[in-house]
């Protein structure tokens, strides 16, 4: 039935074999990128410039400006002495984080009221803004909570008071140091995988038409099953070999545990293959020359990387946006990246994204295989 | 099935291409076991007939039905019986001349046995038993299109389509070409053939010449000779465009054609044109060393068959 399944499969690893540079560009790139992206891309700071103004010159305003020189995160470039200096710190990014004391601090703090921290940062970074923000919330608020019980230590007898501020626990599951690495490689290994092979797949019968056999293969009497099929298998296997490449790279060279079913993960990737050379064929057949293979590839793959939540929450997309992921094979294999390298969970709670990712497999190469037509129009 | 009956019966074929029409109305039937010759100028409509036949491009009118098979209709039937040779063929260049061979034969699902043994015959006969292990695209130019050949011929069509299969392809290779078709039609192929070349139209038993996406004569290569209106006359000199200037428009000459040794004149009546021109030539001193009625070619007739169509269009 399927029998020129297999002469298709020869050939295409016959043509790997020869193809020196395939092999280059299989492994060298991959490698690069990921140690690339696994010491540049974290979600940490460190060292942020900062300014600080203190108009208050109370005891409790050099307490809590201490506690911000002391912590790694902030390097205080500029003590100012007045508001104009803080903007222009700011204005000429001499500072990305600006911290003023207003007078009146310490009396404020002293009478069990609440005292304003004001916090100026540079927006037009504005990730390092919001983490560097996050950073000065719990400074702030760890220096609030310790003045509050040494009130209270102090004034005897009144206990319970209000000012006992509570303070907002930041406490991370799963990865207790908030290791930023932790979080980023797992999901190096979907985007690395999909650039791979969505590139490899989608020049795979643009290549053909131009060189001219793919009009050999039409006049065959072929199925166009057995040619899609065909041109499966052997990206497959070469898809799992790069999975296992990258995944080797995270564990044993970024050590990023992996607590989870190596066999879920197997799974998983397999499904998210099948998807992403699904989509690369899908490509190939509908376009007529390699450069518009190229262009098509281009276009398609940063839409599948931002709506993926490699890099952005989903939750946080507008609605319409959000809609989009759900058909985005990606989505669901950072998450069942994520889930077995992190957290450890099984099938039981991964099955959702699994069977997510085998639809849309099957949709994507069902509609490339309808899609080739064993025609020159 | 008649064996009288023609093998393929192309009836009122058209295909556009945005306004060019390639293919314009053009019915040909073609005799089981023959050669047939399509033969035109770049851009007649020779390769989209072949496509149309090999069924991978469906004509926008007209029928085809090749050895009682409807290839419009079903054209996966016809590609059982159908060996199609495209002006380019597609080799895998990565690949050894074995390689592709084996692939090719898979496809068609040729048994390996009866593969090896087809395979070593075709290549023997081309001169390529030395080369099986060799990259294709490593390759001589007329070595790939022998390659093509025996890739395409190692299933056993009932029709072979071959697409220019000889432009660009050295004389010798061109000689164990011609040697193979001989060798396929004694099996009783039919052989469809494009060609460019005139001088390898007259190894055809019948040719169609195509002329803007229609067909403007069909016969046989004598009976089309025959059809050339007056007579041929060969002038042997070493200044052939000369001669041409000098007697381009003379009474009674109709066309003028350059060949390698001299001109080939189109003329009404070789009697009283051999001593005209012979003066028109001395008194123009241009150098010939003889002027006689010549056997034409039929690239004489096709140019003066087109010239012709080209006057009353
Ligand atoms: N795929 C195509 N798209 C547009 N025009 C085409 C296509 N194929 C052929 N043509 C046009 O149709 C005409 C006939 O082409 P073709 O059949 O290749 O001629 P030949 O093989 O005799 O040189 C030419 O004018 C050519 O430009
Ligand atoms: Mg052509």
């Amino acid at each position: 039935m399927f029998a020129r399944i297999i002469p298709i499969v020869i050939k295409e690893f016959l043509e790997l074999k020869r193809d020196k540079w395939a092999r280059f560009r299989l492994i060298v790139p991959t490698l690069v990128q990921m140690l690339l992206f696994g010491y540049a891309a974290t979600y940490e700071v460190y060292h942020v410039s900062t300014a600080v103004l203190d108009l208050d010159h109370s005891q409790e305003s050099r307490e809590l400006i201490s506690r911000f020189t002391s912590n790694g995160r902030f390097d205080v470039v500029k003590v100012a002495q007045s508001q104009r200096e803080i903007t222009e710190a700011i204005d000429r990014s001499d500072a990305a984080v600006a911290l003023v004391i207003h007078a009146g601090f310490a009396e404020l703090l002293r009478k069990g009221q609440n005292a304003p921290l004001q916090v100026i940062v540079d927006g037009t970074n504005s990730n390092t803004a919001l983490i560097a923000l996050g950073y000065v919330g719990t400074i702030a608020q760890g220096f609030a909570q310790d003045y509050a019980s040494d009130l209270a230590e102090r004034v005897q007898g009144v206990r319970g008071m209000k000012q006992i501020q509570v303070t907002l626990e930041q406490r991370p599951w799963f990865n207790e140091d908030l290791n930023g690495r932790w979080f980023f490689v797992p999901g190096l290994i979907g985007t690395l995988t999909l650039v791979i092979i969505v590139n490899l797949t989608a020049f795979a019968i643009v290549r053909e038409r131009e060189a001219g056999t793919l009009e050999q293969i039409m006049v065959s009497p072929i199925r166009p099953a057995e040619f899609i099929l065909g041109k499966t298998v052997p990206f497959f296997v070469v898809g799992l070999g790069e999975v296992a490449l990258i995944v080797a790279v995270g564990i044993l060279w970024f050590q990023v545990p992996f607590v989870g079913n190596p066999l879920v993960l197997l799974l998983g990737s397999a499904l998210f293959l099948l998807s992403s050379l699904a989509l690369g064929l899908l490509i190939s057949t509908l376009c007529l020359t390699q450069q518009q293979a190229f262009s098509m590839n281009f276009f398609l793959l940063n839409p599948f990387f931002i709506l993926s939540g490699f890099a952005y929450p989903i939750s946080s997309m507008p609605q319409l946006l959000q809609w989009l992921t759900y058909v985005n094979p990606l989505r669901y294999y950072l998450v069942v990246i994520r889930g077995t390298f992190l957290k450890g969970v099984g099938l039981g709670v991964l099955w959702p994204p699994l069977a997510a990712m085998a639809a849309i497999a099957t949709v994507l190469l069902t509609t490339s295989i309808l899609r080739f037509r064993k025609s020159l129009e | 099935m008649n064996a009288a009956a023609p093998i393929v019966s192309a009836k009122a074929l058209t295909k556009r291409f945005a306004e060019t029409a390639a293919v314009d109305g053009l019915s040909f039937t073609v005799n089981r076991g023959e050669i047939f010759g399509l033969v035109g100028p770049d851009g007649a409509g020779k390769t989209t007939t072949m496509r149309m036949l090999a069924g991978v491009l469906p004509p926008d009118t007209g029928s085809i039905v090749v050895d009682g098979i409807d290839v419009v209709s079903k054209p996966e039937e016809g590609k059982q019986h159908i060996s199609y040779m495209p002006q380019r063929f597609g080799l895998y260049e990565d690949l050894t001349v074995d390689e592709n061979i084996r692939f090719y034969a898979d496809l068609f699902e040729v048994a390996a046995g009866v593969r090896e043994e087809r395979a070593q015959r075709l290549l023997t006969a081309s001169g390529m038993s030395q080369f099986r292990s060799r990259l294709a695209g490593q390759l001589s130019g007329g070595m790939k299109q022998k390659l093509g050949l025996t890739c395409a011929l190692v299933h056993t069509p009932k029709i072979l389509l071959l697409d220019e299969p000889t432009t660009g392809v050295d004389p010798v290779s061109r000689r164990d070409f011609w040697r193979i078709l001989y060798g396929l039609r004694e099996q009783g192929v039919t052989i469809l053939i494009t060609t460019a070349y005139l001088d390898e139209a007259e190894r055809c038993n019948r040719l169609a010449l195509l002329h803007a996406g229609r067909i403007l004569y069909c016969d046989t290569p004598v009976a089309l000779k025959q059809r050339m209106p007056g007579a041929l006359l060969v002038i042997s000199s070493p200044a052939g465009r000369k001669v041409r200037a000098a007697i381009v428009g003379q009474a009674g000459v109709s066309n003028v054609i350059l060949v390698g040794d001299g001109v080939h004149v189109v003329v009404d009546d070789p009697h009283t044109c051999i001593p005209e021109l012979g003066d028109a030539l001395q008194r123009a001193g241009v150098p010939f060393t003889g002027i006689v009625a010549g056997e034409p070619s039929i690239e004489d007739v096709f140019v003066s068959l087109l010239e012709n169509t080209g006057k009353t269009q």
